[in-house]
């Protein structure tokens, strides 16, 4: 069956959308231009959805803008599809409302150290949304224009030309139901435990990698036999298989997206967020080629690339591959071990006075932060302790590494909150030189990033992982809890035994807040 | 449109995306998560066209739910990115 074209402003109007939001990601190249390019973001969604409202609620004739008054789904008699009066905008204004009102609120009231938890919950919507318009195609396949006629004889004598869903509509249909529902029931599992609802700690099935193949394969064979179901030869008779066929993809995709996530652990998260930030993308795009549409189409593609870019930084900011990632288990290795000898060697405590002291004298100090100082809040008084420094002629500059936090970025974010200016905050490759030339290297909240033993032990898990080279400094300050823990690898640290390291033993917050009381005097 | 050319765009778009998010900076990482977020959720076309289309009372319902949902998205993603976008401050000279 083919379908008038839509009249040609609609298709451009999709296009400027989807350019609208090429350009959005592309303002953020620069903190300079990024809020633009979110202005950028918002006009092509205005456009995007105040075209599809228009060609839904046309003021003339529904059947020039190529919709098919045919009826629904197989055979279901005569109900009509096309477009209807202006009243039925009403519940849709509604629920956009209620959707914008929680939106609104929930970002105005978040906490910056709350973000991956929010992004993990935006995540979830999205697939979820994506779950349910696949179904919405599946039950109304006409309103989608996604219907194509076969000449069917029943079984009583007469024929008829029967509407059923394309063939290739139905590959798109099942690939985006099947990643949204993993994208939902994933973020789902990731918000847990990313909110501290459910342990971070990786939780193992036996044979579990046996299940999840078996579980995609599965969803792999239905949605090649939803394509090659023949759907005519059996009416009007047996059409309950397709919705069994369309509702079993739909369900095993819920729970392998659900057991995907559970075995990976807290700081792992990171490329977990951006997998499923990835995934989000390809669900939509996998509807942008159901219903045609360019702007569902370039923005699937924009977010699934972004999304497994940052996964790739994520992973090869520890040197671990993908696949590893996923498979999940890091992180849950036994804590002891080994250990035993090292935890005798000696070590230096120091004061919060110490540090301010040895701080107010240097030329420049480096802070490593790391996921420790989101969980104190410390932020705020970090940025005072800056300040305060400043005062005595000290520069400060920040060291990010890219897996420090729950999420990409998470810490420029904590950072910026706290106001520090983000031209004194640095990455990994254009800080790391520097500890050399630097008299203090302070680190808050971060441990494994700094592990030498990421360079000179092969059978250390986190060997290979490039770390800040702390120990260059003439002084290491270390925050820490206690002596006890060991970082997220479960890894044991050279730098708190170096003879130029003081640790400082305390709750971060409280610890930065002590040294600032000392600077002040 | 036939399947190659909304392919063609498809692939296309890959390939602006690959580019354009390399030349993202790291510093801004959390605020693309979150304005991915907000664009992924242009799938309220779909939603739109479901709730907006007679046909099936089921579909019409799932319709408005999924435009409620990406709504959420939509507002929540854009208001959440420009909160964070206006807290990134050079150094006050």
């Amino acid at each position: 069956m083919e379908h008038a074209a839509p009249p040609f402003w609609v298709g451009l109007a999709y296009l400027i959308a989807g350019v609208c939001f090429i350009l959005a990601l592309r303002g953020l190249s620069s903190p300079a231009t990024s809020q633009r390019g979110n202005r950028m973001g918002m006009i092509g969604m205005t456009i995007a959805v105040v075209t599809t409202l228009v060609t839904s609620f046309p003021l003339h004739n529904p059947k020039e803008l190529g919709y098919n008054p045919s009826s629904a789904l197989f055979y279901v008699g005569d109900k009509a599809a096309f477009p209807q009066s202006i009243t039925e905008l009403f519940p849709i204004m509604i629920a956009i409302a209620i959707g914008a009102a929680i939106g609104i609120v929930t970002a105005r009231r978040i906490k910056m150290t709350d973000m991956p938890q929010l992004v993990a919950a935006f995540h979830s919507l999205v697939g979820l949304a994506a779950v349910l318009v696949a179904c919405a195609a599946f039950l109304n396949p006409a309103a989608f224009g996604i219907t194509e006629y076969v000449h069917v004889h029943f079984f009583n004598g007469t024929a008829a030309n029967v509407p059923i869903i394309h063939p290739i509509s139905r590959i798109e249909m099942g690939l985006g139901v099947a990643i949204g529902a993993i994208t939902f029931s994933g973020s789902v599992i990731a918000f847990l435990k990313l909110n501290g609802n459910m342990s971070g700690k990786p939780i193992l099935l036996p044979a579990r990698h046996v299940i999840n193949i078996g579980l995609i394969a599965c969803i792999l064979f239905l949605i090649g036999y939803f394509f090659t179901y023949d759907m005519s030869s059996r009416l009007p008779h047996a059409t309950e298989w397709p919705y069994i066929i369309f509702f079993t993809i739909t369900a095993l995709s819920f729970l392998i997206g659900f057991l995907l996530i559970i075995p990976i652990g807290g700081a792992d998260m990171p490329v977990v967020v951006s997998m499923l930030n990835s995934y989000s993308g390809w669900a939509a795009a996998a509807m942008g080629f159901t219903l045609q549409n360019t702007a569902m189409i370039i923005t699937g593609a924009l977010v699934g690339s972004s999304g497994a870019i940052l996964s790739y930084i994520m992973c090869k900011a520890m040197n671990r591959s993908f696949i590893s990632v996923i498979a999940g288990g890091f992180g849950a290795a036994p804590e002891a071990g080994g250990g035993e000898a090292k935890a005798q060697r000696p070590w230096k405590r120091g004061s919060a006075e110490d540090a301010a002291y040895m701080m107010a004298q240097a030329e420049q100090i480096i802070i490593v932060p790391g996921y420790g100082m989101a969980v104190a809040q410390a932020q705020h008084v970090l940025r005072e302790m800056a300040d305060l420094l400043k005062k005595e002629g000290v520069r400060v500059k920040y060291a990010i590494h890219p897996v420090a936090g729950r999420m990409p970025g998470h810490m420029n974010v904590l950072l910026a909150e706290a106001n520090v200016p983000y031209d004194e905050v640095f990455e990994l490759e254009d800080i790391n030189s520097e500890f050399a030339q630097t008299d203090v290297a302070f680190i808050i909240g971060a441990n494994d990033v700094v592990n030498p033993a990421a360079k000179t032990d092969k059978s250390s898990p986190i060997y290979g992982m490039p770390v800040f080279d702390v120990g260059k400094a003439k002084t290491v300050f270390f925050i820490k809890r206690s002596m006890g823990g060991v970082g997220y690898a479960g890894v044991d640290n050279d730098v708190f035994y170096a003879d130029n390291t003081m640790m400082l033993l305390a709750d971060a917050k409280k610890m930065v807040e002590d040294i600032n009381k000392a600077l002040a005097h | 449109m036939d399947f190659i050319s909304i392919l063609s765009i498809f692939v296309m778009a890959c390939f602006v995306g690959y580019y354009v998010v390399w030349s993202v900076t790291p510093a801004l990482h959390t605020p693309l998560m979150a304005v991915t977020n907000a664009i992924s959720s242009v799938i309220i076309v779909g939603a739109l066209i479901a709730a907006a289309a007679a046909g099936s009372g089921t579909s019409k319902w799932l319709g408005l739910l999924a435009v409620t949902l990406a709504s959420v998205n939509i507002f929540g993603g854009f208001a959440v990115t420009a909160r964070m976008l206006a807290m990134y401050k050079k150094k006050e000279r």
